[in-house]
């Protein structure tokens, strides 16, 4: 086990990177700590699957460094930095049996006889595989398939890190729940440092306990749900978690208030500071779930109220621009001219994408 | 209830696809199944002979020598053939120009018409003129494949090596490009070496362009005529008739219509049976 440091890693997948859009990653520090579950979150083509390959040594970065426990592993192979990945797709060896493949590994690293098969059996019976043990491999099921992979990585000891690439893609969906809990649980009796890569926000929301946005080649926030939920670092990781994402409206600052339109907004932002005024697009962000219908607050005009179930999501229109109103059980919708209250805390300031500092509470 | 009536003209259609199978197919096979029955002296005049033409043939040490000698070419050719490409598709290059260079390359002896190739090697094999033969012969080693019947047979196999590996390196190039990069570098994180990655993911994932290779291979080897025609004539004496070469001495030199029929239906049997053979042995135990 290691904690694993990324520094000034950048990678471009062209020979001779001119402009921006030639990089894949642009400049990532990034400290994974020792035995942390960890979620790499972003949509395709983010550099995610990069990200990965350079911390597992399949690919050389561009630019930058990787330190296990401070040592630099930027040389070294995937095999000598001892780690284990998860593909999208499962790998197994088609032609040896389910045990063997567990076993692979193990007997690649001259382990002995007995202890590959006290780890196999361990490994094959936390993932339910050991009554297909003496099976071919290419025989079993997609889903066994996927845990085979799975259990390749979980069955060494000592390993850096485990990475999971999209793993339970092709998996069915009530095994998915399964397997995630089951990897969950191993990761609390192991304590195994994990990176596990994903698309799905529900997926990382659930599995980690830290999540690394990535957009756009860059990581725009590091952090828990909660801080990825209330503060979010950039408008991209407000749209890209929470559903429906938070709202946006153009603003400007008018006397040292921020406003929408005509209307003055109480927002956290640390307006007086000396970073707050700067050029570039500002950007107030706020949640749905920080709207609140009150009798005092501004007028907006309610267009559609749509029914998800346990909760209703009102579509509003404020000084021109649209927005959602996330309408709790219980709730009510006053009607087609309403009033709405933004919660302050939660009211944030985006320049150019990025938050302003928040006032010093 | 409904009654479907019973529209039968569809079958017209299907009338050019009879007529085309029956002309370059039925016809002339059963034209030679016709011969292989009957005695003829020409003039159109047949006698009804029974199986005698096949007895005779499947009882004739001359077609047991021939047999003998193309089983041994065709052992020859696939055990080298095989081997060979495959080594050489594990180390052309897989991105960057030099794909293309060696490509193109592989390609070049597979657009040779192949008169050409037995004409080409004809020449440079001759003792006296011919780069290999002068090159053989000056290392020490006294080499004439016009005369010694193992060198026949060495340049034989050579040629055909020359000609035909690059069917096998083209196929097995194409099965190792379709195997997923994941597998690659689940065995490089596995810590499985260059022989473990061959045994354990690129043979198996070969398998089935292997079988293509072998079977397209077996069969135009068993049934090679125009290169060692044109290089060899079979020579020296017999020593590289194949089956073809004497099928053709018999029907045409000899014009002995029926035996040459009969056995050509024993070679075409003989054909069918073996790559079924072939196939069902490679792809035993897919299912399980």
């Amino acid at each position: 086990m290691a904690e694993i440091a990324l520094q000034n890693i950048a990678h471009s997948y062209s020979p001779g990177p001119r402009g921006e859009e030639d990089w894949a990653l642009k400049k990532i520090d990034l400290v994974w700590r020792d035995g942390g579950s960890y979620a790499l979150l972003g949509p395709s083509g983010c550099g995610k699957s990069t990200l990965l390959n350079i911390i597992s040594g399949l690919l050389q970065p561009s630019a930058g460094k990787v330190l296990f426990d401070g040592e630099d592993v930027s040389a070294l192979g995937p095999s000598a930095r001892n780690i284990a990945q998860v593909f999208q797709f499962p790998v197994v060896y088609d032609t040896m049996t389910v045990f063997d493949n567990l076993a692979f590994p193990l007997r690649n690293r001259g382990l002995d006889e007995a202890e590959v098969r006290a780890r196999a059996g361990e490994v094959a019976e936390m993932l339910e595989l050991e009554h297909s043990l003496r099976r071919r491999a290419r025989a079993v099921s997609a889903d066994d398939k996927q845990k085979i992979s799975l259990g390749r990585a979980l069955v060494r000891p000592d390993v850096n890190v485990i990475m999971l690439d999209e793993p339970l893609t092709v998996i069915d969906p009530h095994l998915k729940w399964q397997l995630r809990s089951k990897l969950k649980q191993l990761h609390r009796r192991f304590g195994f440092t994990m990176i596990y890569v994903t698309h799905d926000q529900t997926e990382a929301l659930t599995l980690a306990d830290q999540i690394v946005v990535l957009h756009d080649g860059r990581v725009v926030q590091s952090g828990t749900p909660e801080s990825l939920f209330e503060r979010p670092q950039h408008t991209f990781v407000g749209h890209f978690i929470g559903s429906p994402g938070m709202n946006r409206f153009p603003a400007r600052l008018q006397n040292g208030a921020a406003r929408i339109g005509e209307l003055e907004i109480a927002v956290d932002a640390d307006l007086s500071a000396p970073d707050a005024r700067g050029e570039g697009k500002l950007e107030i962000g706020v949640r749905p779930e920080h709207i609140r219908f009150c009798d005092d607050g501004f007028p907006v005009r309610v267009h559609r109220v749509r029914d998800a179930g346990r909760y209703q999501i009102a579509e509003a229109e404020l000084q021109g621009v649209k927005f959602k109103i996330y309408v709790p059980e219980g709730g009510a919708v006053p009607g087609e001219d309403a009033r709405v209250r933004f919660e302050r805390a939660y009211t944030h300031v985006y320049r150019d994408g990025w938050l302003l500092r928040p006032a010093a509470a | 209830m409904i009654r479907r009536s019973a529209n039968q003209k569809a079958w017209w259609l299907v009338l050019p696809v009879v007529a085309l199978v029956a002309f370059n197919a039925v016809i002339p096979l059963m034209t030679v199944v016709n011969y292989s029955f009957q005695e003829t002296f020409g003039e159109n005049v047949f006698f009804w002979e029974g199986t005698k033409w096949y007895l005779q043939i499947l009882q004739s040490e001359r077609f047991h020598a021939s047999l003998l000698r193309q089983l041994i070419f065709t052992a020859t050719v696939l055990a080298i053939e095989i081997p060979l490409g495959i080594a050489i598709a594990l180390s052309m290059p897989r991105r960057g120009i030099g794909v293309s260079l060696c490509l193109v390359l592989m390609a070049l002896p597979l657009l040779i018409p192949w008169n050409v190739v037995g004409a080409m090697w004809n020449i440079f094999a001759l003792p006296e003129i011919g780069l290999l033969g002068r090159a053989i012969n000056a290392l020490g080693i006294e080499y004439n494949f016009t005369r010694q019947p193992g060198a026949a047979w060495f340049t034989v196999i050579l040629m055909d090596v020359w000609h035909w590996t690059s069917l096998v390196v083209l196929l097995c190039y194409a099965g190792l490009c379709a195997i997923p990069d994941a597998y690659m570098q689940a065995a490089k994180i596995d810590g499985a070496g260059n022989w473990q990655v061959f045994r354990h993911i690129q043979l198996p994932k070969l398998k089935r362009v292997l079988t293509i290779a072998v079977l397209l291979r077996f069969m135009d080897s068993f049934m090679i005529y125009t290169e060692p025609f044109v290089l060899t004539g079979g020579g020296p004496g017999n020593a590289t008739t194949f089956l073809s070469i004497d099928l053709v001495k018999i029907a045409l030199g000899q014009f002995d219509l029926g035996p040459a029929a009969a056995m050509s239906l024993i070679y075409f049997i003989m054909i069918l049976l073996l790559c079924w053979i072939f196939y069902t042995l490679m792809m035993r135990g897919e299912e399980r």
